[in-house]
């Protein structure tokens, strides 16, 4: 790995980890969704550190390049991240409808009690 | 009300936009069965349903926005729940069921013959019905609901005809656990009576006579019947792999 790309990921991961830093203490990004983001960080740092990790690894699995690994994984992670927000959408999705309906049945439950309160005046 | 009454009875009716039909429907309920309590679950509409819902004399329960049908009957189920409801029957808000059947649906329910009754359309005798009565839908939905049935019918071991019918009744143990997370909140359907059949629950279906939905706003219109049909046998799919 040349001096120069090795200068640029030290930036980016620099950035990056200030970056995730900032979102947490602004309380923008939740400690709970700040653990993947992490990982991904830890990642790159790993693989600018230890190149032959990447050139093992793209040994292993049968890559003509280096790059198309490191594409390879990033694509994957992309993926799961994905697929990680389809569920928490889901999990609020159901909150939401819950929240709704017990909204919908307290308010006509208010409704009721004025109405009866009115009745006994 | 019928608070008197040992066994209490609800009759719930989500809505969406039904203002022409909903107070004709209201009226009708309670005219023929004046010891039924009727509750409205207003489904976000942007017309006046609510108004007239009030007005025809109904409880009206309303959503501050749209959660779909089966977001709508939850409401109903929760609310009866809620309030210690022992029979539930619930239909549509557009006047396709005839009131007239509420007494049908909910005997076997009564004397307990079963926990859940459907009304079908598919079981009425031909003889009975003129082309006036005798339902009719697009082609595309009657190749649905015939699958579906089937496939119903194949898993629960008993003649399944209409599982798209929205018109039922039911028990307090039925609606109870159909207002848990269990119950699919958009298109609520054959996977509800397979999961109520591994659930131990009696299923009966008899004829009941429906009209074509008066305006075709139906929920099985434009893109939604692939979206339909992928989500039955998914929704069946793992209905089946659930414990």
């Amino acid at each position: 790995m040349s001096f120069r790309i090795k200068i640029v990921t030290f930036v980016i991961c620099i950035a990056m980890l200030i970056l995730i830093i900032d979102l947490v203490r602004r309380r923008k990004l939740r400690e709970e969704y700040s653990q993947l983001w992490f990982a991904t960080w830890l990642g790159i740092l790993i693989l600018m550190v230890w190149f032959d990790l990447l050139k093992w690894i793209s040994h292993l699995i049968g890559a003509v390049s280096n790059v198309s690994t490191l594409f390879l994984f990033a694509f994957i992670f992309l993926v799961m991240i994905s697929l990680h927000f389809s569920v928490v959408i889901s999990k609020l999705t159901n909150r939401i409808k819950d929240l709704s309906q017990q909204h919908a049945l307290l308010q006509n439950e208010l409704e009721s009690m004025k109405r009866t309160q009115q009745l006994n005046e | 009300m019928s608070e008197n009454k040992p066994e209490k009875t609800v009759v719930i009716i989500p809505a969406h936009n039904e203002g022409d039909y909903i107070a004709g429907v209201v009226n009708q309920i309670r005219a023929s069965y004046p010891y039924l309590d009727v509750v409205v679950i207003d489904d976000g509409s942007s017309d006046d349903t609510r108004t007239k819902a009030i007005v025809a004399g109904a409880r009206v329960i309303s959503n501050p926005f749209s959660l779909g049908y089966g977001g709508a009957l939850q409401t109903g189920y929760k609310y009866a729940v809620k309030n210690g409801y022992q029979y539930l029957v619930q239909m549509d808000g557009d006047g396709q069921h005839d009131p007239a059947y509420i007494d049908d649906l909910i005997e076997p329910v009564r004397n307990g013959e079963a926990d859940i009754v459907i009304g079908s359309r598919f079981l009425v005798p031909l003889s009975q019905g003129d082309n006036q009565q005798v339902y009719r839908a697009p082609m595309a939905r009657k190749i649905g609901m015939k699958v579906f049935g089937a496939i119903a019918t194949f898993l629960i071991g008993q003649k399944v005809t209409d599982p798209t019918s929205g018109y039922q009744a039911m028990e307090n143990r039925v609606f109870s656990l159909l207002s848990g997370d269990k119950f699919p909140i958009d298109y609520p359907d054959a996977d509800v009576i397979i999961m109520l059949h591994r659930a131990h629950f009696r299923i009966k279906e008899i004829p009941v006579r429906m009209l074509p939905s008066p305006d075709d706003k139906s929920m099985h219109s434009g893109l939604k019947p692939i979206y339909y049909v992928f989500k039955m046998f998914l929704s069946i799919l793992v209905t089946l792999l659930r414990k």
